[in-house]
Formats: structure tokens, sequence, C-alpha cells
């Protein structure tokens, strides 16, 4: 794997591998000493164009746990405001010699074009509308450990996502969230219901491999998952709808719709949440939330994807073997 | 100066004939005197020299990126013998001083007429009309207005330039974009893509409900009115309508809404970039058929040169914009050549751009007595476009790469040669 | 270890312990274990994936067939903390899965072949960041030389002095249906895959 740039990068089998490696990567969470070789000597940027404290510091304990070194930049109105461009930005930081570039940036594809430009590999940490793959990763893994009775029981499991329903309701067309999960779901076998009011679907949106919904009661009692998005007030100001309050009563994960959901059903949310808005206090602290969950996957996830990209050889390098499906059939 | 006599050219799809210029006019080939220089068009096309009425020159303000000389060089290496420069400079060309200077900086350079375009509104902010009768009344006689780059989304304020410039023959030309539907974020045709790629949408919408407003105006005001780079079927339904009412509205293409399509951001790619955005196929092929058929009545290049670091960015913040002059004619014989033969791209690039410019010294017949502005085209040379070859200081363009006709042999301005490509023939 | 008959051009296999040789091997193992640790008091079995935590499991039984006392098993995976990661491509990783607390205990870490010692080596560091284990043990059911460290086992099923052009492959019914040990004399390259490093 040379990037990580969208959900739709990855293949079932991958995907897989990813989530089966972050539950081994998970345990370092609980030993006194949180430190694994396998990524010493490598160096690995977070280069941040638009803030998240907790995206960020969740990539930079998964590196340093893998033993990168690992180094923050926030370009956050460094370089536009110098009048710097993107590309001598990403070039200037790509020239210390760094393996690895995690991106987050405001503007949809930047991470894409960075990854032209350089030699090293690229992360895509969030890019503005498009997607955030890692999000999506780590969505997947807390929902597989769920449907697994949250026992992280290894060996094959059943094929854990075929015939599970899961709904994605709130600013679809904002959410990269949205567009990764929707991806990565499908791709793992579930059915992805969005739900949102006809303003926060995207255009095209009924060209992707999901049922579009703008009625959340009518899909709430098919629902394994409920992935309920951050509806931000910003939006009001655009017009996408009236009154928060109407927003809620529409779309929101009220008291009366968390009685609604079937017993065996988990609530998700990227966070972090408006609690009121989309989704009540209640729900949001419900015993089948995994809000928690997600954030604790977070580490475990990023560091699987960080070892996936950087543990083994450069694939451009000379001495690549070309025995790397054997090898790999080999543990298994 | 030099005479030419230029022998055996197809002129503009009417047949063979020879061509004398003397004096900066065409004369009778028979008065040829005998140091004449002989040019043999066997096998080539002879147009009138193309006119350009969208172009941005970018001088005063970014000479980084194009000046008046680089952009009219460029022209006429194109075949332009004429281009109409765009006011959104720094400071914007909306005074009757600023539009001489430019007139003036063309005149210097000696590549092509440099006719100003005077902003519709002070400093293109869309709240009041700029000094247009004094543009008009200027050494550089300005008859086209735009505030392109901007829309006039005020209708009053709208009318009330269509009205003013009646005085003066004048035009006003609209950069339709309304700018609540489709606002300055706004950078890809609103569709699967953009809602694929998470880039802000720009709906057709934005800008056919803007044309339509337009249209009713120019007949209310018994104006003329023209539409800047149409970029979508809707608006080319409203033209149609339009023109069968009778109403004076003139309407223009680029040559890249003619060929290229939405998927080439597929990559993010900021080359592509440009406003109005690249449009599907179906937009595509119904701005062909409008042109073929003249509801389009001409193809303008709108020219938009960028600096390297304009575009490096990502793409939601990159400048919008293509270059064009050099690379119009080769776009337009490859797309159009079979739906409006030589007379009709005559027409479409040089004839009606100067009626609308009302540009009496362009677009002109190929006949004795008239200003020798020529083209000659060779009909069947192709190339791979190479962008570092170009007169333009500016590189973001969206043809490299790419195997495009390559027609322009030789432009004549004046009477004067104003490009030649190295070849035994000229 | 991969079952690669196929990779040999011309294989020469013999097969150098059968089932019953397996056996009798780890219930020596066994009591070897009991009698050096006097008992199985603070014994913790962490079998090397792939091969050895069916290994680990035997020894297991074995242990509590003897002394009547079921000791922890678990598994080591080693794979993060190979010398060799920067020379191949991303190796997918194994499970980890550890029973008790490392923290003095008796840990035996269990392989299947014992070659050149970095297997082990990589072992060792990850029980240094798991814990701090009393004593580490290793008990191999094959070594066949060639060490490239200075690493020995403990207990050891059965000594094979071996060629490096030869080709060491354990086949347990756990995972591969049928019980044995071969050597095949292989026409390539010894390739480096996971048994052989052992």
């Amino acid at each position: 794997m040379r990037h990580l740039l969208s959900a739709a990068d990855l293949d079932r089998q991958e995907i897989i591998e990813i989530l089966d490696l972050a539950e081994e990567m998970a345990q370092v969470l609980h030993r006194p000493i949180k430190k694994l070789p396998a990524l010493r000597g490598r160096t690995v940027v977070n280069l941040f164009f638009e803030d998240s404290t907790r995206t960020r510091s969740s990539f930079e304990i998964a590196g340093k746990w893998l033993s990168a070194d690992v180094i923050n930049i926030s370009a956050k109105g460094s370089s536009v405001s110098k009048g710097e461009s993107l590309r001598d930005t990403v070039l200037t930081v790509a020239a210390m010699g760094v393996d690895a570039l995690v991106i987050r940036h405001q503007a949809s594809g930047a991470p894409a074009q960075a990854a032209q430009w350089i030699d090293a590999q690229v992360v895509n940490a969030g890019d503005g509308m498009h997607e955030h793959p890692t999000q999506a990763l780590l969505d997947a893994f807390t929902m597989r450990r769920h449907f697994r009775g949250r026992a992280g029981e290894d060996g094959d499991g059943p094929t854990d996502f075929t015939g599970r329903t899961v709904a994605s309701v709130g600013d679809i067309t904002h959410s990269r969230v949205a567009r990764s999960n929707a991806l990565l779901l499908r791709t793992l076998g579930a059915e992805v219901i969005m739900v949102a009011p006809p303003t926060l679907l995207p255009s095209g949106i009924d060209s992707w491999p999901v049922e579009v919904r703008t009625d959340l009661d009518s899909v709430l009692e098919r629902a394994d998952i409920v992935m309920m998005l951050r509806v931000q007030r910003e939006r009001m100001s655009g017009g996408y709808f009236p009154t928060p309050r109407e927003y809620t009563v529409g779309y929101g994960l009220t008291r009366d719709r968390l009685a609604r959901l079937r017993p065996e059903a988990a609530i998700c949310h990227p966070g972090p949440m408006n609690r009121g808005l989309e989704i009540s206090a209640d729900a949001a602290d419900a015993a089948n939330s995994l809000v928690l969950d997600q954030v604790a996957a977070g580490v475990a996830v990023r560091m699987s994807v960080l070892y996936q990209l950087l543990g083994g050889a450069d694939e451009d390098a000379d001495h690549a073997r070309a025995t790397s499906a054997t090898v790999k059939e080999t543990i298994r | 100066m030099s005479a030419y006599l230029i022998t055996g050219a197809d002129l503009a799809g009417s047949g063979r004939g020879d061509l004398l210029i003397i004096d900066g006019r065409f004369a009778d080939p028979a008065d040829a005197p005998a140091d004449v220089e002989r040019i043999d068009a066997d096998g080539l096309v002879a147009l009138p020299g193309l006119v350009d009425l969208h172009t941005h020159l970018r001088e005063p303000g970014r000479e980084d990126a194009e000046t008046v000389a680089t952009g009219s060089a460029a022209a006429a290496r194109g075949g332009y013998t004429a281009v109409l420069a765009m006011a959104n400079t720094n400071p914007v060309t909306d005074t009757a001083e600023a539009a001489t200077h430019i007139a003036a900086l063309g005149a210097a350079a000696g590549h092509a007429q440099v006719v100003p375009v005077g902003a519709i509104t002070k400093d293109l902010a869309g709240a009041e009309l700029a000094e247009l009768g004094l543009m008009a009344r200027s050494a550089a006689g300005v008859r086209v207005f735009s505030d392109d780059g901007h829309c006039v989304a005020d209708s009053r304020l709208m009318r009330r330039a269509l009205e003013y410039v009646r005085a003066f023959d004048g035009v006003i030309a609209q950069h339709a974009q309304d700018p609540r539907l489709a606002g300055p974020d706004a950078c890809c045709h609103e569709g699967e893509i953009s809602g694929r790629l998470g880039l802000p949408g720009w709906p057709p919408a934005a800008e056919s409900t803007i044309v339509a407003r337009d249209v009713e105006l120019a007949e209310l005001t018994r104006s003329r009115v023209h539409v800047c780079h149409v970029t979508t079927a809707e608006t080319v339904e409203v033209l149609r309508w339009a023109k069968r009412r009778g109403v004076a509205v003139t309407a223009e293409v680029t040559p890249h809404h003619l060929l290229l399509t939405t998927d080439e951001v597929l990559g993010y790619d900021p080359t592509y970039k440009v406003n109005p955005p690249l449009r599907p196929a179906e937009h595509v092929a119904a701005l062909r058929a409008a042109l073929a058929d003249g509801t389009i009545d001409a193809v303008a290049t709108d020219h938009a040169p960028h600096a390297r670091h304009d575009k490096e960015h990502a793409f939601a913040d990159a400048a919008f914009g293509m270059v064009g002059l050099e690379t119009a004619l080769g776009v337009v014989i490859e797309t159009m050549r079979d739906a409006l033969g030589w007379a009709g791209i005559a027409d479409r690039m040089s004839a009606a751009p100067a009626r609308i410019a009302r540009l009496a010294e362009q677009g002109r017949p190929l006949r004795p007595g008239e200003p020798a502005n020529l083209v000659l085209v060779d009909p069947s040379a192709r190339a791979v476009v190479d962008a570092a070859r170009s007169a333009s200081l500016s590189r973001n363009n969206p043809w490299h790469g790419r195997e495009l006709p390559d027609p322009v042999v030789a432009t004549f301005w004046q009477g004067r040669r104003t490009f030649a490509r190295d070849s035994a023939a000229v | 270890m991969s079952d690669r008959a196929s990779d040999a051009a011309t294989a020469a296999s013999r097969v150098v312990m059968d089932a019953e040789q397996i056996a009798r091997a780890c219930a020596r193992m066994a009591h070897q274990l009991l009698e050096a640790n006097r008992g199985a008091d603070g014994l913790v079995l962490l079998g090397i994936p792939t091969r050895g935590v069916p290994l680990a499991e035997r020894l297991a039984n074995a242990i509590e067939a003897v002394e009547g006392v079921r000791v922890p098993v678990g598994a080591l995976d080693i794979t993060l903390y190979r010398d060799d990661l920067r020379q191949n491509p991303t190796r997918a990783v194994g499970h980890t899965r550890l029973p008790v607390e490392l923290d003095d205990a008796i840990v035996v870490l269990v392989d299947d072949v014992l070659y050149s010692g970095r297997t082990v080596r990589a072992a060792l560091d990850a029980l240094g960041d798991l814990g701090r284990p009393r004593a580490v043990r290793l008990a191999v059911l094959v070594d066949r030389g060639h060490r490239q460290l200075p690493i020995r086992a403990d207990h050891v099923g059965k000594n094979l002095p071996t060629a490096s052009s030869e080709r060491v492959q354990v086949r347990l019914a756990e995972l591969d249906g049928v019980n044995e040990v071969t050597i095949t004399r292989e026409v390539a390259q010894p390739s480096e895959t996971e048994g052989d490093v052992g």
C-alpha cells in the first residue's frame, strides 16, 4: 500500500487485514511499555492545515508507539497567508527526508495532489468534504467488535458485515466521514442508508451504492448501527434548514427514537457531538453508544495503517521481493 | 513596408485565389510589384485575422503572469489580429485613462490590435456604473463593457448599464453567474463528480437564470447584450428562445468548453479549474450544436494566464483559468470543422466577433480594398502541444501533451507579418 | 512454515521424524521442563506462530498428563520485532495472546525449528516490552544448527544437522493434517521464510 487517500483504495481483503492488525495493535494500550519497534527509524510528519487536536494526537501516538519519529507541523494559515503555494509547502516538508506525510486539509483533494508531487507516502487525515479513510476504518473496527460481541476474538469470525444495515444520518453533503464510510462499508458487504434533509444530500448521491432517505423514522428499525453525523450550526446561515429545533425533530436521535432502535443496535458518532442537536444526551450516553469505543479505536487503527504503509520495504526499492503475497500467506 | 503576394490559398472556403498585400490593405494581385515577397500558399487556407472577444492580458497588476506585449504576441501566434482585453486588471480598467493606456501598450507592442474592455461598474464592485461614456469617447474607443470575473447581479444596475450604452452603440458583456446560486467557492459542475469529490458545485441554473433575465432586460431597454463563455445546454435553450423573439443578444463559447468535460477534474488537477467550470458531455454537445447553427455567435478564448504558484494550490484554492490564444484555432478545427467549414470558422472566429465589438477594420472579407488582416492556415498539420513553447508568460495549459491541429502558418495584421512559423513555404 | 514442496525443482525429501517420534519428543521435553523447573509452578508457555502455537498446546497437554496441572499457554507473535522488516514487503502480523501477566513468570518460548536464532532474539525483545519474567527458556522441536546469534535451546526434541541448502519442514496435524518433519534438498537458494529463519 503506497498511499491511503480514499476508502476506495482498499479492497475487502486489505480492510480486513488492517482491522485484524489493529486488534493486535490494540493490545499495546494495556502494556506497561507502550512501544513496538516496527517503525523505528521512520519519520512521519503530521502536516495539518486544519485544526484537529483529536486526529492529530491520535496519529502522533500511533507513530510514537511504533517507534517512529513523529513531527507535527501546523500549516494552518502559514502557507496561504504567506503566499506559499500548497506545492511549495509540501515539497519543503518532504525535502527534509520524511517517509510519510499525514495530511489534513480543508480543501478536498489536497492529499491526492500532494501525493503527485513527492516521493514520500501520504495518508489522508481528512480533506475538505471528500474523505477521512482512517475514520471509516476505526468506525468499522468499532462496529466489528460490537458485532462480535465485543469479545475481540481471534480466528475467522463470521462475515461480520454481510447482511448488516448501517444508517448514516445528518449533513451528508459536507461530511467526509459519510463518504468514506459509505465506500468502506459497502466494500465490507454492509447495506448503507443515508438519511438527510434534501438540502444536505450531495448532488449525484443517487449514483452512489447506498439507499437514500429523507425520513429517518422509516429506517430506524432496520438499522444495526445508526451513525449520527455532526451538523454544524453554521450550516443554518446557508439556508440548509430553518432552525436547530426543526432539524432535531426531523433528524435528531431523540430519546423517543433511541427507544425505537432494535435492542441489539448500536449508536456511533465521529465526534465532536452537538448534544441536543443531532444527538440527545440520552443517546450519546446510552449503553449501546459506541462513541467512546470509536475514540479508543483511533490509535490502534492508525498504528495498523502506518505499519501497512511503512512497515516493510519501500515498494520502489530494488530489493523488494516479488514473493510478497506468499510471504503474507506464510504467516497466516 | 513589405508587400506580399500570397498565391494559391483557399480563400476562407470559397475557392482558391491570390492575395496581394500592399500598404496594409489587400489589392488586386495583378498590381503586384516586381520585388514583392511571394508566398506559396498552395494547400493552405486563408482566413480573416481572428478576433478574440475575451482575453485577459493581466497588465497592469500581474505582469508576472502576462503583459500586453506577451499576450498579444501569443495572440499573433494563434492567428489573432485583434484581442479584447478584459477589465479585471489591477487597477481595474474603469476610466478613460486606464483604457487609453492599455490601447497604447498594445500599439507599442505591435503584435495585434489590443482593444480594452471597459468595466461596467466602478472597481468591478457591482454597485455604481463606471465612466462608460468617457471610455467610449476616449482614444481607445471602448465599445464592449464587462465586469468579467464578476456577475452584474443587481437587476436594476444591469438595466441601467444596458440603457446607457445604447447612446454610443456599446454592448454589455455579462459574466453570467448568479452569486447566490454559485458563489466564489463554486468550482465544479454541480453533479455526480462534484458530489463524489466533495467540491462546491456550480449548477447550470446559476448561468441560465441570469441569461434569461438579461435577455428580457435587453429587450426592455432595446439594447444589446452579449453573454460571455456560455457553458450549458440550459443557456443555449434560453438563447434560442430569445433570438426567436428578435432580442439583440449575442453569445460566445470558449474552445475548452467545446472539447473538455468535467471528467478532467477527477484527479483534482487545478490545470482544469476554470470559471465557468467544465461541464459533462451532454453540455459540450449542446454547445457544439449551438455554435454550428449560430445560436452561439462566436468563439472567444477567455485566455487566463496564471503564474505557476497561483495554480499550485489545493483545487478549491487554486486560481481559475486556462491559457488558450495559441491553441484556440486548433481546437475549433478539431471540434467544429465538419460542422462549420472554413467559411463558418471564419465567421465565428473573425467576422462575428468583429461585428459584436464594432471593430470596423477586423473580420472583413479577403478582397481588394479591405484591411490586410489575415491568417494562413495549414488544414492538415497536427502536433503534440508543448506548454513550454509559447509566447505567453504562463503555462497553465490544459492541452499540454495532447495532439491537436497545429494550423497557424502565418499571421498578418494591417499588412505586417506578425507571426511566421518556421517553414519553407513562408 | 508453508508447504512449499512445489518450489523445489527436483525435491529429494525424506522424513526425519514421524508422528510417533514427535509425540515422544514432546513427552520427553515436558518431563525435562518439569525436572528443570522442579514442577509446574510459574511456568507459562508461549508458542511462536505459526507452528510454535500448537506445539505449546501439546507441551501443555503433556505437562498436564504428568503433573495434573494445566499451565497457562499463549502465543507470542514476533513479526513486529523482526530485524529484517525493511528488507521485505510489509509482513502480515500474527496473533499475540498472553494468558497471564509475565512479571516473575518462567516463560518458555516454544517454536518448531531453531535455525539462525533471529526469531528467538526478536521474541526476547518482545518479552522485554511485555514484562519482566523471572526466567526465559526455549523449547524447540528441531534444532538444525547454523546459528547466526549466540542463542541456544534449553530443550530440544531432535538435533538435526543440516546443510544450508536443505529445507526443514515441520507439519502438525492441527494445521497441516499430518505429523511429520521432513528435510528437502532444494536446487534453488534457500529462501528466508518463517520456519527456516527460526
